[in-house]
């Protein structure tokens, strides 16, 4: 019998989770695993409900991507109302659902980068645990810290202008879209005052991304090797190829590159993805059917977009794209601190199109809304800002919706985090009977990469902090540490 | 006569998990109550939860009030006055007010005073129906933080 090491964050009513490391009787690491809580109850709190008010209600789904179900949702209802799959939209009703899922993307990302990934990236996974945060990157970097809580408040007031509420956003209809973008908001997100503008937003961006490749190339251990493992990529593309955040077709390449899943309509996923139940994880791995359970599972995210897309349709963004392909010699990139690099690109692609997309008449005036035939399912896709988000509903005569099945951007992730996890915890815990700062801070900057959404929108006090376990060969408690 | 202290009332939580959606609730009645009251210094926000951003609205206050659902220890609410805090979560998921207060701090070099209500919760499913007993929690709160705001 091995040992085990346990980190814990076991907080909150669900969600968050625990990794443990099964060390085996000489120290190696036996077994890694990473455990989350996946919601439980949803299907059966909008069961009956009417199909209308999905949209709005599946954004009590998660407090940080509240946007991204509610255009899911709305993408799913559309094919329900006789409205199509993506492409059947107004040019109104599409473009501003565009415009307020690149003001999504936007503000997630910039969340990521400047207040998760900017305290490792300067600190370092073994840097000082006191520094390491947004606060020690403010000491070191006040510009970047203020450019970061400024860009995020821009990507809200891009929501704010087209989705409405905070909590009962309602932009996004069956069909369409409930209103236009109003000239007053239009010009205060081109033109508003310094430096509250879209150009300002994409000097930002820039910027951000000269401070990575700085730091990249002066810290090329950390960035090219902390956590690399073979993955495959899977991802909505346009049908040409084009990166595509908000529709297209289903395209995923294996680690060198051959597409194997040949750009589906994804309507019909269920009949190439599956979901794996384990029985020690509370989150199911979603797998390729085609390449079976073990060999079939996926990475999505910024990483496996931008190994999935052939080219980016923005000229700043296409230019840091080939870029970030020239790295890997064209070959996907399983980099996981890639991560951060491919965040930053599609930030500024965000930033451009938003510009492209305040620019277009479309956006003031011109029909919201289109219906159909309906139909009693649809399939809605997007992609979000951790990955590929699936929402798939049925309804019955009465409208009311009678099955959903919901697959997040998370739980595509699921193996992926775990393979990240057992590559760092390889590299840092091998041989160590106790845990150290250092050990926390390298399994936590891998998962953090991924920025796993665990269940989120419960956000009650009282919770406990972070903790990790190392468990002796008689399964005895040896060593405990919490997070600060 | 002195002048008014801008006030901002911030809840946060999930209206569709049962009890969780207390700050959110407590915030919209509030702000009823202050439109009533015509009290323009005071400021009412609501949101599912606290962001990087939200360091930016709560700069130029002089008192923030945060409200969030509870489960801790508590008879049924409970007022407490927030510090600054560093501390690094590792998901994008989880802003504390103390962290928020922090980088205001560290930011803008403002500090206004921060109070966090707790309101004592007890279940949290999915569902939007809050229970009776938050229910009773969140007017005992409602009727302390007029009093609080009307005193200060």
């Amino acid at each position: 019998m091995g040992q085990k090491l346990t980190i814990d964050p076991v907080t909150r009513v669900e969600g968050h989770g625990k990794v443990t490391i099964h060390l085996d009787n000489d120290g190696n690491i036996e077994q890694t695993r990473l455990h989350i809580v996946e919601f439980r109850g949803f299907e059966r709190f909008i069961q009956g409900r009417p199909y209308w008010e999905a949209p709005v209600l599946v954004q009590r789904l998660c407090g940080i991507c509240p946007v991204s179900h509610h255009l899911a949702a709305a993408k799913a209802l559309d094919v329900i109302v006789g409205a199509g799959t993506g492409e059947g939209l107004t040019p109104t009703g599409e473009k501003m659902r565009r415009l307020m899922h690149y003001g999504q993307i936007f503000q997630s990302h910039t969340f990521h980068f400047f207040h998760l990934a900017s305290p490792d990236l300067l600190f370092g996974a073994d840097g000082d645990p006191l520094k390491r945060n947004i606060i020690g990157v403010t000491l070191e970097n006040k510009e970047l810290a203020v450019q970061g809580v400024l860009m995020r408040k821009y990507g809200q007031e891009v929501i704010k202008a087209t989705a409405g509420k905070k909590i009962h956003g309602t932009g996004a209809i069956p069909g369409g879209i409930n209103k236009h973008l109003t000239s007053e908001d239009k010009e205060y997100l081109l033109n508003g005052l310094e430096p509250m503008n879209i150009n300002k937003m994409i000097d930002w961006t820039q910027a951000a991304l000269e401070f990575f490749h700085d730091y990249h190339s002066q810290n090329k251990e950390l960035i090219d090797n902390f956590s690399v493992f073979p993955s495959s990529s899977l991802s909505l593309v346009r049908k040409d190829g084009a990166l595509d955040l908000y529709h297209g077709v289903l395209r995923a390449v294996d680690a060198d590159g051959k597409i194997i899943l040949h750009d589906i309509d994804y309507q019909e996923y269920h009949k190439y993805i599956d979901e794996e139940v384990r029985t020690w994880s509370y989150m199911k791995f979603p797998y390729l059917k085609e390449l079976g359970k073990k060999t079939g599972w996926y990475t999505v995210g910024p990483l496996a977009r931008m190994n999935t897309a052939e080219f980016i349709d923005t000229p700043i963004a296409q230019k840091e794209f080939e870029r970030f392909k020239a790295y890997t010699k064209g070959k996907p990139n399983n980099m996981s601190m890639h991560m951060h690099w491919a965040r930053l690109i599609e930030i500024l692609h965000s930033a451009e199109m938003i510009k492209q997309l305040l620019n277009d008449p479309d956006i003031l005036e011109g029909e919201l809304v289109i219906k159909g035939q309906k139909l009693l399912e649809g399939v809605g896709l997007i992609e979000a800002p951790r990955g590929t988000l699936f929402h798939h509903y049925k309804i019955n005569e009465n409208d009311q919706i009678a099955m959903t099945n919901l697959i997040v951007s998370t739980t595509n992730n699921n193996q992926p985090m775990n393979e990240a996890v057992n590559f760092v915890a390889n590299k840092v815990m091998k041989g160590k009977l106790k845990i150290t700062e250092g050990m926390l801070n390298a399994v936590e900057v891998a998962i953090r990469a991924y920025d796993p959404c665990l269940s989120c929108a419960t956000h009650a006090l009282g919770q406990m902090p972070l903790e990790i376990s190392l468990y002796d060969v008689n399964n005895k408690l040896i060593d405990l540490k919490r997070s600060r | 006569m002195a002048k008014a202290k801008k006030i901002l009332v911030f809840g946060y939580g999930n209206p569709g998990r049962q009890d969780d959606g207390l700050g959110i609730f407590l915030s919209e009645r509030i702000d009823n109550w202050i439109k009533k009251e015509n009290l323009n210094s005071v400021k009412v926000d609501y949101n599912y939860q606290l962001n990087i951003e939200d360091a930016h609205e709560i700069a130029d206050k002089d008192i923030v009030i945060f409200i969030d659902a509870s489960k801790e220890e508590i008879d049924d609410y409970a007022l407490t006055k927030v510090k600054p805090s560093d501390k690094l979560e590792f998901t994008s998921h989880f802003v504390s007010p103390s962290y928020l207060l922090n980088l205001c701090n560290v930011i803008y070099s403002k500090t206004p005073v921060v109070y966090l209500l707790h309101v004592k919760g007890y279940k949290w499913k999915f569902l939007e129906e809050m229970t009776e007993d938050a229910k009773n929690n969140m007017n005992k709160a409602y009727d302390f933080l007029k009093d609080f705001i009307l005193n200060s």
